[in-house]
C-alpha cells in the first residue's frame, strides 16, 4: 500500500471515523439466511458488507479417536476460494486458509459448542463425525469474523439424517438438531497507528498493525484468541481490544 | 417398463426452474449466478490479467482458463474432498473448449482471462450449469464475445429423451440411461460441448441435439435478460 493510501485512512482516523464514513467500532451491515442448501446437513450464507461467506455442514459416521472413544469428532476446514479473490489462488489451503480454519475451530472447540458425548453411537467404534467447510464468496475483508458466524449458523441449522445403526439415508433428514451449548461469536480488532477499528475492509487490512481475533461466549468468557500482524502489541493495547471484542461480540450476538 | 412420466413431474422437453443473475461477486471483473432446479453455480471472471510463469504467456493471444469446483458441502450424501480430482480437471477442460469459440483474446497477448466455476449445491448437469454462469459472466466483465453460450444436458431415460436430467433421472434403475451434456453457440446453432455416457442410437442422437438447441434458445434468453436487468434504468 502506497503512502497516499496510508495518509488518507489516518487522516480520517484522526477525526474519529473510518475513510468509508463508519464509526470505529461499527461493523458493515450484517445479513444471514440459513439453509441455501437441501443437500448439505445444514448451511448459512453469511454477508458483512459485501463479504460473502457460504458454510456447509455434513455429518458421517466414523471411528472415534483413541484418546477420547466415547466422544464425536468435528473438522473446521476453509477454501480460499480464487473465485472471491483476485489475490487467491487454485491448490491447496495456504497457510492463510489453514489459520482461518483453526481459528475458527478453537472458538467452537473451547467453548464447548457441541456436547461430543451426545455424539457417541457405541463407544470406540461408532460415533457422528461433523465437518464444517467455510468458503468466502466475495472477500471483501473480515473474514475470520464472518467465518465463524456461518459456521455457528450452520452448526445451529443443521439436521441430522436418518440412520438405522448401519447406513445413513442422507435423503431423509429428520428433525434433530445438533447437541449444541454455549456459542461462540468472533469479534477481531485491528490497530493502525493508535487506532483501534473492527469489521476492517481489505483497504484497512493492508495497513494493519496487529490484529486480535477475540471469541467470545454469551457471558464474556473468551474462550479463543488469535494475534496477528507483524507488530507487536503491549498488555494495555490487548485490554483495550479485548474490551472492544466483549462489548461488540453482544451486538453480533443478537444476530444468532 | 415404459418411462411414460417424469420423477419430478416435468414435461420431456421442459428444463427445471432456472434463475440467473450477474454481478454478484464484486471482486471479480464478471460474476454470474445460474440455478437449474437444486444445481446452483456461480462464475467470477479475473482478467485479463498478466499470466506466470512466463512459458505460458502467448504473444499472439490471450488465454482462457477455466477452473471447476464443488465446495466439499455440495453434494447429497457424502462430503466432497476438496482439490481437484480427475473429474474436475476435464470438466474445466471442456468447459474451456465450449467457451472458446465465441471469445477473442487476440487484442490480449501474454495475458489470461480466469473463469472460476464453483458449485454449492448439485443434482446433476453441472458441468452445463457452470457454462452458462461462465459464459454469462464473461459478458458481464466485459470480454469481446462475438455469441453467447448456453448449455444444457439431454438424454435418453428407458424408451424417452427428455432435457435437463436431475440426478434421479441420471441414476434411474427402472430402464437404460444416456446422459449427454451439450453446449449451444446462440446464434450460429453450432455445438461447442458434447460428451455422452450411457448407450444411444444414431437416431437418438439426432433428435437429443434438435432438443438442446430447442432449450438452449430459452436458455440463452434467460441468460440475456439477466445481462440486460444489470444495466436497467429503474424510474422512481
Amino acid at each position: 500500500m502506497n503512502r497516499e493510501q496510508k495518509d488518507y485512512i489516518l487522516n480520517f482516523l484522526e477525526q474519529g471515523i473510518r475513510f468509508d464514513g463508519r464509526k470505529l467500532d461499527e461493523y458493515r451491515p450484517i445479513k444471514i439466511e440459513t439453509g441455501f442448501s437441501e443437500n448439505a446437513e445444514g448451511s448459512a450464507k453469511v454477508s458483512i458488507g459485501d463479504t460473502i461467506v457460504l458454510a456447509g455442514v455434513k455429518l458421517s459416521v466414523g471411528e472415534p479417536y483413541p484418546d477420547t472413544p466415547n466422544e464425536g469428532t468435528m473438522m473446521i476446514n476453509a477454501e480460499l476460494l480464487p473465485l472471491s479473490n483476485p489475490d487467491f489462488e487454485p491448490g491447496p489451503p495456504g497457510i492463510q486458509a489453514i489459520e482461518l480454519a483453526r481459528v475458527v475451530d478453537r472458538g467452537i472447540r473451547e467453548s464447548g459448542s457441541i456436547d461430543t458425548k451426545k455424539l457417541c453411537i457405541k463407544k470406540r467404534e461408532k460415533v457422528w463425525s461433523i465437518t464444517v467447510d467455510i468458503c468466502p464468496i466475495n472477500d471483501e475483508g473480515n473474514l475470520f469474523d464472518a467465518s465463524t458466524l456461518a459456521a455457528v449458523v450452520a452448526l445451529k441449522n443443521t439436521k441430522f439424517p436418518s440412520y438405522d445403526g448401519d447406513v445413513i439415508d442422507y435423503k431423509k433428514k429428520t428433525k434433530d438438531s445438533l447437541p449444541l451449548k454455549k456459542l461462540p461469536v468472533s469479534c477481531t480488532v485491528i490497530k493502525i497507528d493508535n487506532y483501534f477499528i473492527v469489521d476492517p475492509t481489505p483497504e484497512e487490512e493492508k495497513k494493519v498493525d496487529s490484529r486480535l481475533t477475540v471469541e467470545v461466549e454469551e457471558d464474556g468468557t473468551l474462550c479463543a484468541l488469535q494475534k496477528g500482524g507483524d507488530k507487536p502489541l503491549t498488555a494495555e493495547d490487548i485490554d483495550k481490544m479485548v474490551k472492544i471484542g466483549i462489548k461488540k461480540s453482544k451486538e453480533l450476538r443478537k444476530l444468532l | 417398463m415404459a418411462y411414460n412420466k417424469r420423477i419430478d413431474g416435468r414435461k420431456f422437453d421442459e428444463t427445471r426452474p432456472i434463475e440467473a443473475r450477474v454481478g454478484v461477486i464484486k471482486n471479480s471483473d464478471g460474476s454470474a449466478y445460474f440455478k437449474m432446479g437444486k444445481t446452483t453455480a456461480y462464475a467470477a471472471v479475473y482478467g485479463p490479467r498478466g499470466i506466470h510463469p512466463k512459458f505460458l504467456q502467448n504473444p499472439r493471444n490471450g488465454k482462457l482458463r477455466c477452473f471447476y469446483n464443488m465446495m466439499p458441502f455440495s453434494s447429497m450424501g457424502e462430503r466432497v474432498r476438496p482439490g481437484a480430482n480427475r473429474r474436475a480437471k476435464e470438466i474445466a477442460m471442456v468447459t474451456e473448449k465450449a467457451l472458446l469459440p465465441v471469445i477473442d483474446l487476440t487484442e490480449f497477448p501474454n495475458s489470461v482471462v480466469d473463469v472460476f466455476i464453483e458449485l454449492p449445491q448439485t443434482d446433476a448437469g453441472t458441468r452445463c450449469a457452470g457454462i452458462c454462469a461462465a459464459s454469462m459472466a464473461l459478458a458481464d466483465a466485459g470480454i469481446p464475445m462475438k455469441d453467447m453460450v448456453a448449455s444444457v444436458s439431454v438424454g435418453r431415460v428407458d424408451d424417452k429423451l427428455v432435457v435437463d436430467l436431475d440426478y434421479s433421472e441420471e441414476s434411474y434403475e427402472n430402464g437404460t440411461v444416456a446422459d449427454i451434456p451439450t453446449a449451444i453457440i446462440s446464434r450460429t446453432g453450432e455445438i461447442s460441448l458434447l460428451q455422452m455416457d450411457g448407450k444411444l442410437s444414431r437416431d437418438d442422437l439426432k433428435k437429443a441435439i434438435e432438443m438442446a438447441k430447442k432449450a438452449c434458445s430459452k436458455i440463452d434468453k434467460i441468460q440475456r435478460d439477466a445481462l440486460k436487468k444489470k444495466y436497467e434504468v429503474k424510474n422512481e
